[in-house]
């Protein structure tokens, strides 16, 4: 699925810098009905996970109060060149991942 | 305190809103303040909870819940010795108690933490921040919700 990861290219040693990601995803509550009365059930991302250069720095439990086409946003210290990577878990067997690199001047 | 005339007005432009739409199967399923301890109790345990270093910014008023900017923050230095371990959101009204669970460490550099949450009416919104020292802390804001989300039907 689409995703956009927002870091920067290039940090100076010991930087923090801000990681924003946004997912596509229905994020369905499981709380909803139809017109007809019939349950629409649960389809969420229930987990997400940051790894630096394969360091897990952030994750997240999400849960059904987490808006559709989840977006986050937090922080790290740039320590050394290398890649980021992203993964999101959901119901159904859902699985997406992305990843952005970055170059330490 | 007596009812302002915007007070009233809200609650009749409500009332005429919720008349409009044909409401199918509104069950009053929503998270009772002590789903909201429990869900809290389930996190900290036993454990004290202080009020302060926990900074929670969502708009006090909220046109649609179904997307409400929050950022929640911690002071703290972030260092290996004194760092934030987790952020944890709670909710008051929402069907389920819980909003979301964020595990952070030393490494970040900076306890904050940003993303889009729902709203399915006005309530209590509750950031708690657990410190590398295992205490709590925590910030509350109240919000006012005009369109809820999460419960309402389908097309």
């Amino acid at each position: 699925m689409a995703a956009l990861i927002n870091v920067p290219a290039k940090a100076r040693r010991g930087d923090v810098i801000e990681i924003r990601t946004l997912t596509s995803h229905i994020m369905e509550t499981g709380f909803r009905h139809t017109a007809d009365g019939a349950l629409v059930p649960r389809d969420i991302i229930t987990s997400f996970k940051c790894r630096y250069n394969g360091t897990e720095i952030f994750r997240a439990d999400l849960f059904p109060a987490i808006a559709a086409n989840p977006y986050l946003s937090f922080f790290t210290v740039a320590k050394e060149s290398g890649k980021f990577e992203f993964e999101w878990i959901g119901d159904n067997g859902y699985s997406s991942s992305a990843s952005a690199s970055i170059t330490i001047e | 305190m007596p009812t302002t005339r915007r007070q009233f007005l809200n609650l009749a432009g409500s009332v005429t809103v919720a008349g409009t739409i044909p409401i199918v199967t509104l069950q009053p399923i929503e998270a009772t303040p002590a789903m909201l301890t429990a869900a809290i109790r389930n996190v900290v345990g036993e454990a004290p909870v202080h009020t302060g270093r926990v900074k929670l910014d969502i708009p006090p008023l909220v046109e649609n819940g179904n997307t409400v900017p929050m950022t929640v923050s911690v002071a703290s230095p972030m260092t290996v010795d004194d760092y934030v371990k987790s952020i944890h959101v709670f909710n008051e009204k929402n069907p389920q108690p819980n909003i979301g669970n964020f595990y952070i460490g030393p490494s970040v550099g900076r306890a904050q933490v940003s993303t889009r949450i729902r709203l399915a009416d006005t309530q209590k919104v509750v950031a708690i921040a657990r410190l590398s020292d295992d205490t709590f802390w925590q910030a509350t804001t109240e919000i006012v919700v005009t369109l809820a989300a999460c419960t309402e039907e389908t097309n």
